[in-house]
């Protein structure tokens, strides 16, 4: 580098860059922030409701039994098995038929094939998990993804 | 070696080959299961593997770091390290919070585990990347105090240079940013949105300034190169880093939740953070033409180069590849995301630590550098394994373009689990890149043993080949 170019030079612009970009990124979070209501479903999690309730123990069962080992949620998580940001829609709207999905799971496993673990959840801990993925169908994510398929 | 304390390095040198180790081995088990589905199942369902392959990469990531800090600073700082007890005690903590979590991966279903360890007091677990215990991870944040503090104060009462500020710095933000990981409201979206100051924030934006800091030290010690030009380069990549790496952040929020703005903000900057790694590229290999010595570590040499191509290719090109947002709309977590995931890690945060201890272990052993049939080894292991990882790459992305046209693009998408058949092929040609890639790791390991076997009888062929060695730098 050419010596017109000094290394205090160097150094204002890490320091000057990394705080000016800090804190335009916490403006956008601030913004983003402001703007989420509108867009992340967050009436449905009023806790003093059942619908509320059940999501909350539905994240708590997707996080303790670790779903998102396999599969993917708003297209995060692992690429094993399929997206289930979109279940509910792609299930045609209908909690039951996830709820007889999971528990359908055989305990050991399809021969040769990818198979979902039999998990024996309780009738109430399966409505959870299914509100909690209905209402992840529900957020607004900018039209992701691409078609029903996810 | 200058400082006795320096060894503390040692131990957590090796237990990070251990777990790079066991971290490629659960990848082939992984490798394994995508073709054979019903492999180890119920043992070892897919998502307990992914855990342990992705957990022990992360603690073994961190364990090189922490070596890293603890070999280099004294030597910038020119004094011992403030308390190297400390750091003893907290590397076997260390180690044992990190076998007792994969044990208990590996042990018991993993909703007792999160009953065991109480997650209902403080849910943390069952995120991607961040599966451990709530307790593991207040375990993690002691270790990371103790060590900030450690490295700290003898950075404070030490010379203050350049590298050992930026390494600082980067280790510093490693430790804050890894707090978002307590926050877990049940809202998704907020979720998702604070996982990722963790997650994006470490590899592309402090990691960076750590892996700078890593690399600027073994150029200056393997090739001479004048101090300040090494350290303005140093300033000039890590500002490029942030500057782009913070808001590229953006690249995350485009289909979970967050307004549309960030597809532009996201974009824009995100299209940019190819640039530091583009320019580490340039700086290694200046800095080698340039170089006013010949080191023999030849190998260490080899590391850091191949560090700097591979971190660009995986990072910055696979990176672009996928970051554009009418782009990402379709790739989004498909196997473009592993491919680009796999690539990246390896070529910048494994290759910068094997760099580092390549160059250091044959010091912290008491010679310059290892007999040439290691060094040999050595520069085989480094083929194997980035040519494997490379293999791995493009099948991967062979796989994801095919995923996506089939599942994403076409009149008639089919459904996940029918393409997942279809592209079987691929999947099959990456579990034997995988186990390439096991032997190049196995035959980096057996260096160090040849190595230490020609220090014990050295042959007498190689006296000859023995480079004086210049005053160190
Ligand atoms: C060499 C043999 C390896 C094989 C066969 C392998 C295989 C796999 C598989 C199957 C997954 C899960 C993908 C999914 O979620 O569906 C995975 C995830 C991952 N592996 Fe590996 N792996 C190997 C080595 C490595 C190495 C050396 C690294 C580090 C450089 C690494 C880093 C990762 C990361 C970061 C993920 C998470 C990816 C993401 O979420 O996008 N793997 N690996
Ligand atoms: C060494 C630096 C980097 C590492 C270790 C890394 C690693 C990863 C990993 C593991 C993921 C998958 C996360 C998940 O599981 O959801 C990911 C996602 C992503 N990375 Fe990187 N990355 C790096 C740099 C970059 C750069 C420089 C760019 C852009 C130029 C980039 C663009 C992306 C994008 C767009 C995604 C999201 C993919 C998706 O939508 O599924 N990465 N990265
Ligand atoms: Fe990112």
């Amino acid at each position: 580098m050419a010596q017109v170019f000094t290394k205090s030079m160097a150094r204002n612009i890490f320091y000057g860059g990394s705080v000016f970009f800090i804190l335009l990124f916490l403006a956008l979070t601030l913004d983003t922030s402001f703007a989420l209501p509108e867009r992340d479903q967050r009436h449905q999690l009023d806790l003093s409701t059942e619908v509320g309730q059940r999501i909350a123990r539905g994240k708590e069962l997707w996080e303790t039994n670790n779903c998102i080992g396999c599969h993917t949620l708003l297209g995060e998580g692992a690429y094993f098995a399929p997206e289930l940001g979109n279940i509910y829609t792609r299930f045609g709207n209908n909690k039951e038929a996830i709820k007889a999905f999971i528990q359908s799971r055989p305990a050991m496993g399809i021969p040769g094939r990818r198979s979902m673990p039999q998990f024996n959840f309780s009738d109430e801990e399966l409505d959870a998990i299914a509100e909690f993925l209905k209402y992840s169908s529900e957020i607004n994510t900018a039209g992701w993804p691409p078609n029903i398929q996810g | 070696m200058k400082y006795k304390s320096q060894a503390v390095a040692k131990p957590y040198f090796i237990a990070a080959i251990g777990l790079f180790l066991a971290q490629v081995i659960f990848g082939i088990i992984l490798g394994i299961q995508y073709v054979v589905g019903d492999f180890l199942f119920p043992e070892i369902p897919f998502n307990v593997a992914r855990m342990v392959h992705t957990n022990t990469l992360i603690v073994w990531l961190l364990m090189g770091f922490m070596g890293a800090a603890y070999y280099l600073i004294p030597e910038e700082s020119e004094r011992e390290l403030y308390t190297p007890w400390l750091a003893l005690v907290m590397f076997w903590i260390f180690l044992i919070a990190a076998a007792l979590t994969v044990i208990g991966y590996l042990a018991v279903p993993y909703a007792r585990l999160a009953e065991m360890t109480g997650n209902d007091i403080l849910p943390t677990m069952g995120r991607e990347f961040l599966e451990q215990p709530t307790i593991t991870k207040v375990g993690i944040v002691i270790v990371a105090l103790a060590f900030l503090f450690n490295i700290g104060m003898t950075v404070l009462k030490g010379r203050k240079t350049v590298v050992s500020l930026v390494m600082l710095i980067g280790l510093v933000g490693l430790a804050f940013f890894f707090l978002f990981s307590f926050y877990n409201p049940t809202n998704l979206v907020l979720d998702k949105f604070y996982w990722w100051w963790v997650v994006h924030l470490w590899v592309e934006g402090v990691w960076e300034l750590i892996m700078g800091a890593m690399l600027a030290f073994v150029l200056i010690k393997t090739t001479g190169v004048d101090r300040e030009v090494v350290e303005k380069w140093l300033y000039i990549i890590i500002a490029m880093a942030l500057i782009t790496g913070i808001i590229g952040t953006g690249h995350h929020f485009y289909w979970i939740g967050p307004p549309e703005y960030w597809q532009w903000w996201g974009s824009i900057f995100s299209a940019l953070e190819p640039l530091p790694f583009f320019m580490m590229t340039v700086f290694a290999f200046n800095m080698v033409n340039q170089r006013r010595r010949n080191h023999p570590n030849k190998a260490a040499v080899l590391w850091a180069l191949g560090t700097a191509v591979l971190a660009f290719l995986g990072a910055g090109v696979w990176g672009f590849l996928h970051t554009l947002a009418p782009v990402n709309y379709y790739t989004h977590g498909s196997q473009i995301t592993a491919a680009h995931g796999h690539l990246a890690f390896y070529g910048a945060y494994v290759l910068i630590n094997i760099t580092m201890i390549s160059y250091a272990m044959p010091l912290l052993n008491g010679r310059e550098a290892n007999s040439m049939r290691s060094q040999v080894l050595e520069m085989w292991a480094f083929w194997l394994m980035s040519i494997s990882m490379v293999f791995i790459t493009l099948f991967l992305t062979a796989a994801g373009i095919l995923q996506i046209f089939l599942q994403r693009y076409t009149e008639t998408p089919l459904p996940f689990m029918v393409v997942q058949e279809k592209v079987a092929l691929f999947y099959w040609l990456r579990v034997i890149s995988g186990l390439v890639f096991l032997g190049g790791l196995g035959t980096y390991i057996a260096s160090f043993f040849v190595a230490a076997r020609d220090a014990k009888y050295p042959q007498p062929i190689e006296i000859g080949k023995v480079q004086p060695s210049p005053a160190a730098v």
